[in-house]
């Protein structure tokens, strides 16, 4: 049997009703990115004019970091319950068993947390250069509205997620404990945003080019992703533990 | 230890005719490493029928069901299920003809009754959910909790609800997997009437159970699995094998000299006191011995308070197989 869009909307329709009940998820989503709203925000608006160039742009560097923390470890929370939270739940047993392939069970999966982080992340970032736009010093919100910085962060926010989404699921689908998979993902959901850094402190000189290439670069790394989770996705061995 | 099969099985097994059968498994066996969950085992499930599946904790009834539902892959052996081979390219058709029920419900309980149904209607591609939805409500009798956060009903409504899930697709098998178990009386004689209404449309259902009065009560036929098969055929006929047909005689006082009373009774093959002045007499046919035995007690003088046939249930067949199991196992 093909590949079915529609079983793929069905598990993102069931995982978006069960986030909407889930108290855990929703403070996750919302209060979370809040938090990352609020300290860049009062940090923005504090800073003093003039300031030397380099400790200006680190700073903005710095303060817009926050904003790409959030598609980082959002998804990671949600993707590292993903396939623990079936099991501990007894509910991956019955959703294996319907005629769903694991591909469109791991896309449903990683939609589902993809595009409330999407829409969170992009959200909290309008409101952010809203915030900028009306408050902020002029010079400040001129740092902040400069291309590459509007560039790296609509580029790397699905990029960021998409790698969290996948690190989280594979740990999910190895985990035999909720708390501990959700631990690890938002650990290994951190790395790339290494390189997103140097790049918002100017280490690395966010060329569009360059921020193109490392994009390209985290793209391929996703679909990698996708690929080694689709192999290690293991139905006997979730549904008989430690069995085998 | 070779698998028991009733005639029709070995026939089936050894000619090798196409088998026009819902279920059919064949030498089939599932290790984990060195550890066997089951082996050797072969039996055969009709279009319609209730086939229970018995055995003790740990004898491989849940992994046979994984088995055929195409969770887990066999070791060895063949098996056909809804008339597709069991082969890891045939999993994804196997599925859609096909429904498990397991052991427990595994509802998602932050959606509603008809929110987990639909979520399962999408995923086996149904053109018309809605009507299917509402079907398997009614069949279940859930219809006014459609509703309902799952997390809010009861053990026996999460089952009815599962089970109208299990059912959305009009499957060809029904595997259910122990659909009793926690559940109290009430609620397993829910689930008990709802079997039997299934089994009145003719839905094929592969039943596993450790509650006996439950497979004597629902199924056709049954198979007592303790890693291999023991055991397949109807509870009656399990009942005849095993045990020696027999008559429980009470009298009001007990016999002053039994052997000579019996002694000449035709068809009667021996004897046993028992308590309470009763006395157990094995018989090749009860029907036609039971007049015998009246009339011989009359004639010496006893008065008989009943005379019954002896009736063992299927958990005396399971007892004793399990017995001989723990038997062979200390040999």
């Amino acid at each position: 049997m093909s590949f079915s869009w529609a079983r793929v909307v069905g598990i993102v329709q069931k995982e978006l009703r069960d986030y909407r009940r889930n108290r855990f998820v929703l403070a996750t989503m919302g209060l979370l990115p809040l938090l990352f709203l609020i300290i860049p925000v009062v940090e923005l608006l504090l800073i003093s004019v003039p300031v030397t160039s380099s400790k200006f742009d680190a700073r903005i560097g710095l303060l817009l970091m926050y904003m790409l923390i959030i598609p980082a470890i959002v998804p990671s929370v949600l993707a590292a319950y993903s396939v623990v939270g079936e099991r501990e739940q007894g509910t991956l047993e019955p959703i294996l068993t319907t005629p769903m392939g694991r591909e469109e069970f791991l896309v449903g999966k990683a939609l589902a947390a993809l595009l409330p982080t999407l829409a969170v992340a992009y959200v909290i970032f309008g409101i952010f250069l809203g915030i900028v736009a009306l408050f902020a010093h002029p010079d400040v919100a001129s740092a902040v509205f400069e291309r590459n910085h509007l560039l790296v962060q609509l580029l790397f926010t699905p990029l960021l997620a998409g790698w969290s989404i996948w690190v989280g699921i594979a740990i999910s689908a190895r985990s035999a404990d909720v708390r501990a998979a959700q631990q690890l993902g938002t650990l290994a959901s951190l790395p790339p945003l290494g390189i997103v850094a140097l790049m918002s402190f100017n280490v690395i000189t966010p060329t569009l080019g360059l921020a193109l290439g490392l994009a390209g670069a985290l793209l391929i790394v996703d679909v990698l992703g996708w690929r080694a989770v689709a192999a290690m996705f293991d139905a006997e061995r979730l549904v008989t533990g430690s069995q085998n | 230890m070779t698998s028991e099969l009733d005639s029709s099985q070995r026939r089936l097994s050894h000619d090798g005719a196409k088998p026009d059968a819902a279920l059919l498994v064949e030498h089939l066996t599932k290790r984990f490493g060195e550890r066997v969950a089951y082996e050797d085992v072969s039996f055969e499930v009709g279009h319609g029928e209730v086939f229970g599946f018995l055995g003790p904790n740990g004898a491989g009834k849940t992994t046979m069901v994984r088995t055929l539902g195409t969770l887990l892959a066999p070791t060895s052996g063949s098996a056909t299920v809804a008339g597709i081979e069991l082969h890891a390219e045939n999993r994804q058709t196997i599925r859609s003809r096909i429904s498990i029920m397991p052991e427990s419900p595994g509802l998602y309980l932050r959606l509603t009754v008809a929110e987990n149904l639909e979520c399962f209607a999408r995923l086996y591609r149904l053109a018309d959910r809605q009507e299917r939805i509402e079907r398997a409500l009614k069949a279940v009798n859930l219809t006014d909790r459609a509703n309902d956060l799952c997390r809010s009903l009861s053990k026996g409504l999460r089952q009815r609800a599962a089970l109208a899930r299990a059912l959305l697709s009009d499957p060809a098998v029904l595997f259910l997997d122990e659909p009793t178990s926690g559940l109290d009386p009430v609620a397993s004689k829910e689930v008990h009437e709802l079997i039997t209404a299934l089994r009145v449309r003719g839905v094929t259902i592969f039943l596993t159970t450790h509650r006996l009065e439950e497979a004597e009560r629902l199924c056709d036929r049954v198979a007592i699995l303790n890693t291999t098969m023991r055991l397949v055929g109807r509870p009656d006929e399990l009942r005849s094998q095993l045990f020696t047909r027999s008559l429980e005689v009470r009298l009001r006082a007990e016999l002053a000299d039994p052997a000579s009373v019996l002694a000449g009774v035709p068809g009667l093959e021996g004897w046993e006191a028992q308590p309470t002045s009763s006395y157990l007499l094995t018989v090749s046919d009860p029907d036609a011995v039971a007049p015998e035995v009246a009339r011989a007690l009359v004639r010496a003088g006893a008065d008989i308070c009943s005379i019954t046939e002896s009736h063992h249930s299927l958990e005396d067949v399971y007892l004793e197989l399990v017995d001989q199991d723990v038997e062979a196992t200390r040999r």
